[in-house]
């Protein structure tokens, strides 16, 4: 234990993320047990595991939406108390994209771009539309900027959240089953846009049932059950020769049905 | 086609209008009014209903009704019609109560700037309103104050609230309801969803007390109580205390309509905005507030209709609202008579239905234009 703290603590100048003993409990239940993760600056991780197996808890950790009550979580240099300083600091730095969307129903694409920019960051409207823009394009839907969010397909709205998240220039991006609640034919639109932001060096902590991605743009793939972590792997191993019996039998199953 | 296993189409299925409906004022009537012998039934009875109770009621306020006349005299002779000669005669006690007649401009200029205000904040697509909301909410009752009470350094004299009366007392009454227990009423939902225990039992016996007392007890509750908070040097104005009483009693039901409307937003609403940095009143004033709001602003102008209702009932605390001052008017013994009352109530139904509509049928083109932009 403490040899893992020492090591966290060196190596906290390139860890961008470092979970170390992180226990949550609902009420009695025992959500996350002892999560020890460190994940480095532009590394990709995907995390998957069944429904229930604490892969959602674990990334709205990261950026305070759920408590942790045990163990500790630094985040970009930063570590996460019940401080409400430290969480908002930890959350201007980190972006998150929900399965859901959660986009602001009441306000245009552009006003949901612009609104944590102006607000949070306290740029002037301008400059937070034009940013705002420079993301519409990169997620490729600028042609949509001034419609409502209700107005778009699902894909379309995640791209938008996407970009959203991105005009806080984020260091770190978490994403909550991103395509999960889409329909088949618009799940592409959303992996290739995260694809990009892949390879351009984004920070990313990726909750998913999508493998063929995972295979593509993880550095390691980490598999969770009943709160803890099974297994971490690079996803060429992790897909081809899983070592834990949990694994193998949560990778037949969602492989083979 | 039908029997065939395997099928694979080689042209496409033309895109045809949809089929032609009858169309005209006796296809509608037949589908609306006789569609069968209950509904054909029904229109003849409220049609019979309409001939038989209209017409007389039409007569009685137009064509019977006595529009001059120097005094209840003539309204004696013509029992058959309104005595609107009345209402004229009496119109300006009925707006201003006994306002000195020589600074009722004061009561003028006040109104017609307050409308100009209201017009600008109302319209969709205004100029600058965040401008208008400033004059309106801070400006314009400073203004009105000065104005309706007076003030020496301006050279206006004093008025006392006991001379103040009519519809600008009404209006007066409604327009503090209003403005205050909005923003009192979102507060207090807020409160009574705060995590912080205090502030949400503070909240919740605030707003279950109010609402579980008569408004009657809350005006003579204003009324003498107010008093004894406040330091005997700092007594409250006569009507000071129940505008006090009304917007406390309005913000509790505000409140729970607020509640409602906050209720109805899922958590990822707050997820979205606290993920992205939004601090607490950033979160509610820029992403969940404006949603509430809009989903329940039916029952928050249903609250502001109540009000306006309620505020008749400032007359047993002793203010001279419009009602009130018709109620007066009545004693005049040059104009007594039998239709007078009845015209005098018929005519402060018509005031009080003009302004509760006004503001339903508002409401409605709001959430229309609201919901435009939106759906999909």
């Amino acid at each position: 234990m403490t040899r893992r703290r020492e090591a966290a603590e060196g190596a906290q100048s390139d860890a961008a993320i470092d979970f170390v003993g992180v226990h949550k409990w609902y009420g009695d239940f025992h959500a996350l047990r002892n999560i020890n993760l460190t994940i480095g600056r532009g590394q990709r991780i995907v995390i998957c595991g069944p429904s229930g197996s604490g892969k959602s808890t674990l990334i709205r950790c990261v950026n305070g939406l759920e408590e942790h009550q045990r163990g500790s979580i630094v985040v970009d240099g930063v570590e996460l108390t019940p401080n409400v300083k430290r969480i908002d600091e930890v959350r201007r730095e980190v972006g998150m994209v929900f399965q859901t969307f959660n986009l602001f129903p009441h306000l245009t694409v552009l006003e949901n771009c612009t609104l944590a920019p102006i607000w949070v960051r306290r740029m002037p409207k301008r400059d937070a539309e034009e940013l705002a823009m420079k993301l519409l394009m990169r997620v490729k839907i600028p042609e949509q900027a001034s419609k409502y969010p209700g107005q778009l397909s699902g894909g379309q709205q995640q791209r938008v959240a996407i970009a959203r998240a991105l005009c806080m220039n984020p260091k770190i991006m978490l994403f909550d089953e991103p395509t999960s609640a889409l329909d088949p034919e618009m799940v592409k639109e959303v992996l290739d846009t995260m694809t990009a932001l892949a390879e351009d060096g984004m920070t990313m902590i990726v909750v998913t049932h999508e493998m063929g991605f995972a295979r593509q743009i993880a550095d390691r793939v980490v598999f969770m059950d009943n709160g803890e972590i099974v297994e971490i792997n690079a996803p060429g191993p992790f897909f081809d020769s899983p070592r834990h019996a949990r694994t193998r039998l949560f990778l037949s199953q969602i492989l083979h049905h | 086609m039908t029997d065939a296993i395997v099928f694979v189409r080689e042209t496409s299925e033309p895109e045809d209008p949809p089929p032609r409906l009858s169309r005209g004022a006796a296809a509608w009537a037949k589908a609306n009014l006789f569609s069968s012998i209950g509904s054909s039934l029904t229109t003849f009875v409220f049609v019979a209903l309409a001939l038989w109770l209209l017409p007389p009621l039409i007569g009685w306020a137009t064509t019977k009704a006595i529009w001059a006349a120097p005094d209840g005299a003539l309204c004696r002779q013509h029992q058959d019609g309104a005595c609107w000669a009345f209402i004229s005669a009496k119109f300006d006690y009925l707006r201003f109560g006994s306002y000195p007649i020589a600074e009722r401009w004061r009561v003028n200029l006040v109104e017609a700037v307050g409308a100009c205000l209201i017009v600008w904040l109302l319209s969709p697509g205004a100029p600058i309103r965040g401008w208008g909301a400033l004059l309106f909410f801070v400006a314009y009752p400073v203004l009105a104050f000065v104005l309706l009470h007076g003030s020496r350094a301006l050279g206006l004299p004093v008025v006392d609230s006991l001379l103040w009366g009519g519809i600008f007392v009404s209006l007066l009454t409604a327009v503090v309801g209003i403005v205050f227990s909005l923003p009192l009423g979102v507060l207090l939902a807020l409160g009574r969803r705060s995590r912080m225990p205090v502030v949400r039992s503070a909240s919740i016996l605030f707003i279950e007390f109010v609402r579980g007392v008569p408004f009657i007890t809350i005006l003579f509750m204003a009324n003498t109580m107010l008093p004894l908070f406040l330091p005997e040097s700092w007594t409250p104005d006569r009507l000071l205390r129940p505008l006090v009483g009304i917007a406390l009693f309005s913000a509790a039901y505000m409140a729970e309509e607020v509640r409602g409307g906050l209720q109805l937003l899922g958590r990822g609403q707050y997820e979205g905005a606290m993920a992205l940095g939004l601090k607490y009143p950033l979160m509610m004033g820029l992403v969940v507030l404006p949603q509430a709001l809009t989903m329940v602003i039916p029952g928050i102008v249903n609250n502001f209709v109540g009000l306006f209702m309620d505020t008749t009932l400032v007359s047993i605390v002793g203010v001279t609202d419009f009602l009130e001052a018709m109620n007066n008017a009545f004693k005049d013994p040059g104009w007594s008579g039998p239709t007078i009352m009845a015209t005098g109530y018929v005519f402060a139904a018509m005031f009080y239905f003009a302004a509760c509509y006004g503001m339903t049928r508002y409401s409605a083109f709001v959430e229309r234009s609201l919901a435009k932009g939106r759906e999909r």
